[in-house]
């Protein structure tokens, strides 16, 4: 018996070590990349980032239209896909199991849905370039929100079906019982009961939106100046580090570090924020 | 009898405990035994989830301002009774009745009913307690704002009418704006009676209302039930039979999706006409 026993303890502690090592050989990469950024980014930030345009190659500058054009297409684009996203999802949870068309119905959607959740970025922004940019013959801020709204769009449908799932159907039926008609159910009952979890959703679709490069290459291209017209194209924080960073100007490889950095900084800023005030909530 | 204190006599046959005494009820109110007129005539009531019976042809008559209980052992189709009494198994696929459940005269199980209008009238309460995620005053006045519009004032009556009659008035009255989760589990079972009385239903469905309760919250729970019978026909679902007799007026034992025998709660218990009802009183089987 002994001899088992302390092949049991070697094996355990061997894999105990192993995962550890695993598990730090992964932070460590991400310390990396952050530590990366951090190192290059930083000497770069000045208060000029936060109030001045993008320059010629050459001249002092910062990223503020770049700054503005991100946020503007992020608020459009999840603008559009959100609710969108939460009234397919409401479907999926509350109304697939009407009958059996609906039931086939909400089939064919979570397979599609899927699909477009795995779907590269940039087919996407080809799409849209397709369908918006060249009838138009001009890239625009629009076409850009648009192909971000189709990339938001599976992740909220997804995260707002999952949420509705979590409400317990005691909850419907009680509410049911009282008399109410099932959109009230829906409405009063089951969005109250999963509001954080929703929220959640959307939030982590915003973050994911803040970084995508490939569909704004197509759509909202880059400004080189400040512009907050919808109908042109826009600045960005993705595309100016694309062609701030391959381009031989050391100071714009500075500012695309520093924008870089801002990129990461916001998003992780994001799902912390997320993660810990609404996960509380949950919990709470 | 012996005056040496040393012996003692044996204890004579009558004080052996009886069916009577272990389930008669304890406290003063006595059951009502005569019959009210009939609120829910159920007729060959048949009930099917997808192609498996699970009532088989039921007929009972439901009485008027009388507490009725249903018992019998797990399975055997007490709750589903209870849940074609307002048709809340319309919410899901698959699930039919057919017969007749007249309520005063008219037949619900009939398409052309109107649910909401049903369901005001006939209201219940579950197993769980589910309080809504909102405050104690909206889950009270949710249910009310689906059938009127009333102003603060009288919502503010009405909110401490229905917690009153649900006996919670005295331990909410002061934080009606926190949450309805934020209560223990008997005061969140009681918030879902007031919420179901506050729309004045004629008849009150219970089913199983104190089975995940402690105790103490399920004797009050009890009391609430004797209190409420004045003015509501209700129809409990238990699986404690102590519970049934204690409460009830009227029970109907049943097995296996039949009726097995319906009738005053004192005379079922103590000198039930079938062989089968005996065996579960005693205990014999279930």
């Amino acid at each position: 018996m002994i001899p088992i026993y302390h092949r049991r303890r070697f094996v355990n502690r061997f894999n105990m070590t192993f995962s550890v090592l695993v598990t730090a050989l992964g932070i460590l990469f991400l310390a990396w990349i952050l530590g990366t950024l951090l190192y290059y980014g930083v000497a770069g930030v000045s208060l000029a980032l936060f109030t001045e345009n993008t320059p010629a190659p050459g001249n002092q500058g910062g990223l503020l239209n770049a700054i503005f054009g991100s946020a503007l297409l992020t608020l459009l684009g999840i603008g559009m896909g959100a609710p969108v996203g939460i009234l397919a999802g409401t479907f999926l949870a509350e109304y697939a199991n009407t009958s059996k068309f609906t039931r086939r119905v909400a089939d064919a959607t979570r397979f599609i849905n899927d699909i477009l959740l795995s779907a590269p970025s940039i087919l996407i922004g080809l799409f849209v370039y397709v369908i918006c940019v060249v009838p138009t013959h001009h890239f625009s801020a629009w076409a850009g929100a648009i192909s971000l709204a189709l990339i938001a769009l599976p992740v909220v449908v997804r995260t707002s079906e999952d949420m509705l799932h979590l409400v317990p159907n005691d909850l419907r039926e009680a509410a049911t019982a009282l008399g109410a008609p099932r959109w009230k159910v829906v409405v009063r009952v089951s969005y109250r009961a999963a509001r954080a979890g929703i929220l959640t959703g959307v939030l982590l679709a915003v973050a994911r939106i803040a970084g995508e490069t490939a569909p704004l290459l197509f759509t909202a291209l880059n400004n080189q100046f400040w512009s907050s017209d919808v109908n042109a194209p826009m600045a960005n924080l993705p595309v100016v580090i694309f062609q701030f960073a391959l381009s031989p100007y050391a100071d714009w490889q500075s500012l695309a570090w520093a924008g870089a950095l801002l990129v990461t900084a916001s998003i992780l800023g994001l799902n912390i924020f997320v993660r810990m005030t609404l996960g509380k909530k949950q919990r709470g | 009898m012996s005056n040496d204190g040393m012996t003692q006599e044996i204890a004579p046959a009558e004080s052996k405990p009886t069916i009577r005494t272990i389930l008669a009820p304890s406290d003063g109110e006595p059951a009502k035994d005569t019959p009210g007129a009939p609120k829910i005539e159920i007729r060959g009531l048949k009930f099917f989830y997808g192609s498996a019976l699970a009532l088989k042809s039921v007929d009972m008559t439901i009485h008027d301002r009388r507490v009725t209980a249903l018992i019998g052992p797990s399975g055997c189709g007490k709750s589903t009774l209870l849940r074609t009494l307002n048709r809340i198994y319309e919410l899901y696929p698959n699930m039919r009745a057919e017969g007749e459940v007249m309520l005063d005269g008219e037949n619900i199980l009939s398409p052309s009913v109107d649910l909401n209008w049903l369901r005001a009238r006939v209201g219940m309460v579950f197993q769980k307690p589910t309080p809504f995620p909102m405050s104690i005053y909206d889950n009270i006045a949710f249910g009310v704002r689906l059938y009127e519009r009333i102003s603060t004032v009288e919502m503010d009556e009405r909110v401490e009418q229905a917690l009153t009659k649900a006996a919670l008035w005295g331990e909410v009255k002061d934080k009606l704006r926190a949450s309805g989760l934020s209560l223990s589990g008997g005061q969140q079972q009681r918030l879902c009676i007031a919420r179901t009385v506050a729309l004045n239903p004629e008849v009150l469905l219970l089913d199983e209302p104190a089975s995940a309760l402690d105790p103490i919250s399920t004797q009050r729970i009890e009391e609430l039930i004797k209190e409420l019978r004045d003015d509501y026909t209700v129809v409990i679902v238990t699986h404690n039979l102590q519970q049934a007799a204690r409460v009830s007026d009227y029970t109907a034992l049943m097995y296996l999706g039949e009726l097995v025998e319906f009738g005053a709660t004192e005379t079922l218990f103590t000198r039930p006409s079938k062989k089968q009802t005996e065996d579960y009183i005693t205990g014999r089987f279930g």
